[in-house]
């Protein structure tokens, strides 16, 4: 990973090196446990995937670090502040995007700027400043005042994704940001990923691109609410002795996939 | 014995956007055929002439002889398709929704459960589940029972795939292999590259058009030029490096490699890799491991598609 051309203009906290730090962190829905006593961190500039089978937890744990649930036991505090008692903190310190929903597509991307910019309360000088830095960056200032909905949909996730990095999150949340894409804006969007990553921010990000895992410089994966493994994928490959994170993924989560009752 | 399926320079225009553009293939009977490609390559367009809910503007396809736009009403019943998004009754359960999709083709549940049987043993334990309370690979095996309940002589999937966990995948995969041993005719599409080595023959799509068909092993071997996979330390900076290497015709993120493609055709490949040793080291990266590499479908896709949109 690039860390070494780090931009001091950059913008996370100082003092902090530890994004997410999460302890026994639980979630219980009546009788079904979703996510049973996960302990990881997350630490700052570091990109982390998150994987796991559909219905292992993740969604939820997610949900827990981004302040939208309350625990039901344990602890985590992401960029410094307590998931239980900062929930609003949280949200103005974390960026988030998902493949369904990101941008406002009936806007242009220097409305849906300027809005987001609003939300975060940045100034007008700061949203003219990154609006313009951020358009030239993604080489899109000629479609700037069109419509989202008419732009290619490689081009909407890369600005989906700066849009998310527009408040200078400590962290940010990628929910499956590839889904769809082509081959090539799928790498590209990973080197974004990195140059974000480079410039002192976390990532958290989950996908169902095996390839994408070996990406990461360290990822965990969920089976049935629990952290399976966890490590860089150098790491994991040669502690479990598979070929690709694919396998290894493969053969920790099958046995729970078939039975999981958990919802999706 | 004639094609399952024969399209003709089908084309399909929505406004600007020319979603199909001169679409041919044949697939044979008993083929497990893939269209492989990302969104808005026209997978989903092309699903949807086959089993006749929508018409193409020009061209011309066949389904079991059929024609797609004279005789819909024939072909329905014969075709089974499993649409892109989930598209069951959330709020009937499991068996609602099979025995629902049974009487709309004149048939039951009863009389089909032993043809369901081996994909339905597996969903039967939630079946008075409420289809949205179903995980992702769940809810794909109860939409191909449902799409297989009226017991038809070919199957067109779109993207059953996209959205579920790599565990899932590769039992839906092993779900539509039994089918094709049995005989059936399954036409498929996935954005992921690598589920095409579970294809007999595949269409890579993009923009509207087919842009290779071929068995996968054929496909991949079609690049054309030599590929090597480049490991080494401080991945992001050795990407940089590799890129401003004279020669390179690409340098892409593999998984755990970086592939680098070479723009010289008749520079043998030892020379070549000796050069990126030598190329690396001179960069800082003393032990880089370069070495020849096969290339795969994915690669063939990105050196065939063009400039990324």
């Amino acid at each position: 990973m690039n860390r070494d051309e780090a931009d001091p203009g950059n913008p996370v906290e100082a003092g902090l090196d530890t994004a997410i730090e999460a302890n026994e962190l639980t979630r219980k829905f009546g009788a079904f446990t979703a996510v049973d006593r996960i302990s990881f961190d997350v630490r700052q500039g570091e990109v982390f995937g998150f994987l796991g089978a559909n219905g292992a937890g993740k969604t939820t744990a997610i949900r827990m670090l981004t302040g939208l649930l309350t625990p039901s036991g344990g602890s985590a505090r992401v960029a410094g502040h307590d998931v239980y008692t900062e929930g609003e903190q949280i949200k103005r310190r974390i960026g988030y995007m998902s493949q369904r929903f990101s941008l406002y597509e009936d806007l242009s991307p220097r409305e849906n700027i300027r809005l987001y910019g609003g939300i975060y309360d940045l100034t007008a000088a700061e949203i003219r400043e990154r609006s313009a830095e951020m358009l030239s960056r993604l080489g899109i200032e000629a479609v700037g005042s069109r419509p989202v909905r008419e732009l290619p949909l490689g081009w909407r996730q890369k600005l989906a994704f700066s849009v998310a990095l527009l408040h200078r999150p400590s962290i940010v949340f990628l929910d499956e940001p590839t889904s769809g894409v082509d081959p090539v804006t799928r790498r590209q969007f990973w080197e974004l990923i990195y140059e974000a990553a480079g410039r002192g921010t976390s990532v958290l990000v989950t996908t169902h691109y095996m390839d994408e895992a070996e990406y990461c410089d360290r990822l965990s994966i969920m089976v049935a609410g629990r952290i399976a493994a966890i490590g860089a994928p150098a790491e994991l490959k040669k502690e479990h002795g598979t070929g690709s994170i694919d396998d290894l993924f493969v053969r920790l989560a099958r046995p729970a996939v078939s039975e999981s009752k958990g919802p999706a | 014995m004639s094609s399952s399926v024969s399209a003709r320079s089908l084309r399909k225009q929505f406004g600007e956007t020319r979603a199909l553009d001169e679409v041919s293939f044949d697939v044979e009977p008993g083929e497990l055929f893939g269209f492989i490609g990302p969104d808005g390559g026209g997978k989903s367009t092309l699903f949807r002439i086959l089993v006749t809910v929508m018409t193409p503007d020009s061209g011309e396809a066949q389904v079991l002889g059929l024609d797609v736009v004279r005789d819909l009403w024939a072909l329905r019943r014969r075709v089974g398709y499993m649409p892109g998004r989930f598209s069951l009754y959330p709020d009937l359960s499991v068996e609602e929704n099979l025995r629902f999709f049974a009487s709309v083709f004149g048939t039951t549940l009863e009389r089909e459960l032993q043809y369901i049987a081996p994909i339905y043993d597996q969903i039967a334990p939630f079946r008075d589940r409420r289809a949205a309370a179903l995980s992702g690979g769940m809810k794909q095996k109860l939409a191909l029972c449902c799409a297989l309940v009226h017991r038809p002589e070919i199957l067109v999937l779109d993207e059953p795939t996209t959205g579920i966990d790599a565990v899932s995948r590769r039992e839906l995969w092993d779900l539509l292999g039994r089918l094709r041993e049995q005989g059936m005719t399954v036409v498929v599409s996935t954005p992921y590259m690598d589920e095409a080595n579970r294809c007999d023959r595949v269409a890579l799509m993009q923009s509207g058009r087919v842009i290779a068909l071929d068995t996968p092993a054929a496909v991949a071997a079609s690049l054309g030029r030599p590929l090597f996979a480049v490991r080494a330390g401080a991945r992001h900076r050795a990407l940089n490096v590799l890129r401003s290497f004279p020669h390179a015709h690409s340098v892409l993120p593999f998984g755990d490699v970086h592939h680098v493609t070479d723009v010289r055709r008749d520079v043998p490949a030892d020379v070549i890799a000796d050069e990126l040793r030598r190329y690396l080291a001179d960069a800082g990266f003393a032990d880089a491991e370069v070495a020849p590499a096969a290339p795969t479908v994915e690669d063939v896709f990105i050196d065939r598609m063009g400039a990324p949109r």
